[in-house]
This record gives C-alpha cells, sequence and structure tokens, in this order.
C-alpha cells in the first residue's frame, strides 16, 4: 500500500530529524570539543535575546495581573492575586512564552545563518579547512540554546513577577515584600523544577530544528528564508508537543 | 620558524610524479549518473583544466577529489593516499595540502579577512604562534595584493577581491596541489584576468600543481598545460590547448568557436 505524499514526507522528515538528533547526541561526547566557538554561542544566543525576552516577560506578568483581577474580584479573592500570578507565570506561562519568542528569534537566526552558510559553500570551506562543520556549527549552537534558555527562562520568571507586582500595584496597594511572599509562600519546589527541567528540552529543540532546517538548506536563497521560517514554525509546535508531554510525565510522577 | 610540512606527514611526490591520480570514478544522484567511468591523472607542477559545459560533472568531480562528495565507485588517489576510504582525520591531513577556491569563494561573511585566513591555520595547525599567525596571513594578502583590508568584513570586498582573498586563504597553507572551481566565473573581463594572472603567479612562486574547473576559455588558454573536455561525465578529449583548439571534432570545436 502507497502512503500519501505527504504522510510520506512527514515521515521522512519525522526520520531525518531523528537521525540528525542522533548525531548530535553521539557528537558531543567525541573530541575535537568546539569549546571557544560554544562560549561565543552562548553569549550570542543568550544575552542578546535578554532584551527581548526581559520586554515580553515584563509586559506579560503585568497584563496578566490586569486581565486576572476583575474575575478574582468576582469571586471575592483578590487576595489571592500574588499567588495565582505567581503559580501561572513560573509553571506554565513564563517557559512557554519565554520559549516561543526564544524560538522566533534564536531558532530563526540559526536556521538563516546556517542557510546562508550552506548555499554560500561556507560550511564545505569550513570542512576543507580542517573542521568538522557538525561539530563547530550544530554541536555548539545546539548546546547554547540548550543550557541557556533555562537561564532566560528564570531571569524572564523573576522580571514576569516584577510586572505582575507593578499590575497589582495599578488598583491597589500591596507592598514589595508582601507580594513576593505572598507568591512564594504559595510556590512548591515542584512548581519550579518540572517547569525548569522542560526548558531545556525547549532549548535542546529551538537549537537542534534550527541548525536542521538550516543544515540542509537547499534552493538558494529562497530556501534560506525557508529554512528561517519552518524553524520556527516546527520548534513552536515541538515546544507545545514537549509541554503536554510534560504535562503527562509530572502528572504520572504525582508531582502535579 | 617551523614549515607546515614538518607538522603534516603527507607523502611528497617528487617532481613529474602523479599527485592526484583518478580511475573508473562514478558518482550519481538518484538516476542521474554525473560521471562515468572517469580517469585522470595530474602530475606534479602541472597545470590541468577540466573544460566542459554547464551541468557536465565538474564541479562534482571537484568536490569528490577533496573527499566533499563519495563517489559510488572508483579510486581517487591524492599525494598518494586514497582519499575514498581514508578516516577523517587522515582525509584532514590530506586536505591541509590541498588548497580549493571555491566558486562562491566561500568568505566567512561573519568573520573579518584576517580571521578569515586565520581559520585553516589555527584548525589544520596547532601548535603556530600568534607571531607566525601574524607572518603568514601578512604575507598571503600581500602575495594577492590585499595587504590592506586585513581588518574588513568580506561584504565590504568587491567581487574581484573576495576572490582574491579567497585565494589567499587557499595559499595560506602552502599547498601543494590548488583546486580552482571556475576561477573567473561572475567576474568582469578585466578583473577576470587579474585572477589568471594570480593563478599564474603562483605557480611561479609556489611551484604547486593546480586542477582548474573552467569555460572560460581566456583562463584555459593562459593556464593549462593540459585540457580535458568532459562531456557526459566522461572525458571526451585530452590535449594541450594549441591541439585541441585545432580540433575538427564538433564536441571540442564548440568550446574554441
Amino acid at each position: 500500500m502507497q502512503l500519501p505524499v505527504k504522510t510520506r514526507h512527514f515521515l521522512e522528515e519525522a526520520g531525518s530529524l531523528s537521525a540528525f538528533m542522533g548525531r548530535f547526541l553521539t557528537s558531543i561526547f567525541k573530541p575535537r570539543f568546539e569549546i571557544g566557538e560554544f562560549f561565543r554561542q552562548c553569549y550570542v544566543i543568550g544575552y542578546r535575546s535578554l532584551p527581548l525576552i526581559a520586554l515580553t516577560a515584563f509586559i506579560m506578568g503585568l497584563v496578566l495581573t490586569m486581565q486576572l483581577r476583575p474575575s478574582l474580584i468576582a469571586y471575592g479573592v483578590e487576595s489571592q492575586l500574588p499567588a495565582m500570578v505567581g503559580i501561572a507565570i513560573m509553571r506554565e506561562i513564563g517557559p512557554v512564552i519565554t520559549a516561543l519568542i526564544f524560538a522566533g528569534k534564536i531558532g530563526s537566526s540559526i536556521g538563516a545563518e546556517l542557510g546562508s552558510m550552506k548555499v554560500t559553500e561556507q560550511i564545505d570551506a569550513m570542512e576543507v579547512s580542517g573542521t568538522n562543520p557538525f561539530k563547530y556549527l550544530v554541536v555548539t549552537r545546539t548546546l547554547a540554546a540548550m543550557l541557556m534558555l533555562p537561564v532566560l527562562v528564570l531571569l524572564g520568571d523573576a522580571i514576569s513577577l516584577y510586572g505582575a507586582y507593578l499590575g497589582v500595584n495599578i488598583k491597589g496597594a500591596t507592598s514589595f515584600s508582601l507580594f513576593f511572599t505572598q507568591v512564594f509562600n504559595n510556590l512548591a519546589f515542584s512548581d519550579v523544577l518540572p517547569a525548569f527541567i522542560k526548558s531545556f528540552f525547549f532549548g535542546l529543540a529551538v537549537g537542534l530544528i534550527g541548525c536542521y532546517k538550516g543544515y540542509y538548506s537547499s534552493k538558494g536563497t529562497e530556501g534560506v528564508g525557508r529554512s528561517a521560517n519552518s524553524a520556527v514554525v516546527v520548534a513552536s509546535v515541538i515546544i507545545f508537543l514537549i509541554d503536554l508531554l510534560a504535562v503527562q510525565v509530572t502528572d504520572a510522577l504525582g508531582v502535579n | 620558524m617551523l614549515t607546515l610540512q614538518q607538522h603534516i606527514p603527507v607523502k611528497t611526490p617528487t617532481a613529474g610524479q602523479p599527485v592526484i591520480t583518478i580511475s573508473h570514478l562514478n558518482k550519481s544522484f538518484g538516476k542521474n549518473a554525473v560521471l562515468k567511468d572517469f580517469a585522470l591523472t595530474l602530475n606534479r607542477g602541472e597545470h590541468l583544466v577540466i573544460l566542459g559545459k554547464s551541468g557536465s560533472g565538474k564541479s562534482v568531480l571537484i568536490k569528490c577529489i577533496i573527499g566533499l562528495l563519495q563517489p559510488d565507485s572508483g579510486s581517487i588517489e591524492v599525494l598518494g593516499e586514497e582519499i575514498t576510504t581514508l578516516e577523517h582525520d587522515a582525509l584532514d591531513q590530506v586536505r591541509a595540502k590541498v588548497g580549493f577556491l571555491f566558486q562562491s569563494n566561500a568568505l566567512y561573511d561573519s568573520m573579518t579577512v584576517r580571521q578569515n585566513l586565520e581559520f585553516p591555520l589555527r584548525r589544520h595547525w596547532i601548535q603556530v604562534t600568534q607571531l607566525e599567525v601574524d607572518h603568514m596571513v601578512q604575507e598571503a594578502l600581500e602575495d594577492v595584493g590585499l595587504a590592506h583590508t586585513i581588518d574588513m568584513m568580506p561584504a565590504e570586498l568587491s567581487g574581484g577581491m573576495q576572490k582574491r582573498i579567497a585565494l589567499a586563504r587557499t595559499l595560506i597553507l602552502r599547498p601543494e596541489i590548488i583546486l580552482y572551481d571556475e576561477p573567473t566565473a561572475g567576474l568582469d573581463p578585466i578583473t577576470g584576468r587579474e585572477i589568471i594572472d594570480l593563478i599564474m603567479q603562483v605557480r611561479q612562486k609556489y611551484g604547486s600543481s593546480a586542477l582548474i574547473i573552467s569555460h572560460d576559455m581566456n583562463c584555459v588558454r593562459l593556464t593549462a598545460d593540459k585540457v580535458i573536455v568532459l562531456f557526459e561525465g566522461r572525458p571526451y578529449a585530452t590535449g594541450n590547448y594549441a591541439t585541441l583548439e585545432r580540433s575538427e571534432d564538433p564536441g571540442v570545436k564548440q568550446f574554441f568557436q
């Protein structure tokens, strides 16, 4: 029986991406280790994403608080606003929104950069120059994305909570220490740890898919644009799939 | 100062001996057979031009020689090493003695000219001091007459200058063999002529062997000791420029009209 063309393409893509991931996992532990390039990528990926993530996190915390307030007032539980916002940000909204912003900025940038290098033969030139381009380009970028995203999520959560604190104070008067006492009194270790762990996987997905799309870019400059675009789309979908899987796992382990 | 040859233990043929020997080479992409039972020999110090139409398999051949593409079958011996069976590290040792000038120049656009030139030095030849690196970068840039561009980005350079910088990057490892992929493609006739002159100067200064892929007849005429006309993946005709120019064969004649 012949599979429909779209199904076949989907399965081929999934197989190819899995093979790419397998190659990444085996390459991590084999020398030569590109330490210098790895740290450079940590700077590029982490530091340069910070302003955008800080801005969006701040707005997210502020808006979330302002949107929740009327509903909580209606139920007479306005005093629970810091706790509710804190849990929502730390458990779900912070990691997922930060990962989606990260996919938009870093996934597209990696896809376009590697795609452009591919079509202009820079990756071939690298190989001829005695460099394993997979290690130099893919392993360093994916590891940097994997390690930098959890850090950005933590920073984003903190900034988001500050935005929420300001949001609470737009129509009320809650001191800084009271707000954060209420937030942290209602947060358990099991709220923070699974969210932190899943952000590593979000980073892995963004880095790996950006590299995969760029590394196998074809059809000239049109292909570069397509690589950048599909890196963001596929990474975003996979972020939600990982999130879905993570909630099932934490549920099964009883840490929800 | 240590020389590069002291660091990279690859067999070095003596004058006149073959540096590249290809036999029964086949390469296909799907059902499209690009190279069919291809063979050639490049001798030390020789400049061999592969002439052929677009899509005739010239670039595939050159990428097979440098190990960027794996042939389906056949043998490619470079500096005495069978590169189709070499492990990655051993292949890198051979590559350090083979320069490759890419058609698109392939300069790293996120690096300055200096970093572009330092890159192959640092990757192939780890034990080198900064002073030696600076000296070699400077010398390679002087060879192509662009010492003043050392701190510029590739995007700031014209097409001809980028080609010369790419040639400087190729020269920095003092290769015994240089593979030129369409060295004058996309350049105006004057700049193209400058690149041809540079190829000849490099030959004179370093005595390197060269395999040049081209369909620019001016380049072929000025650089070739021997020409192979590639047609449908096979060597169609072989000879020096003057002999082939007089050929009555329509397949050869079409290039020289």
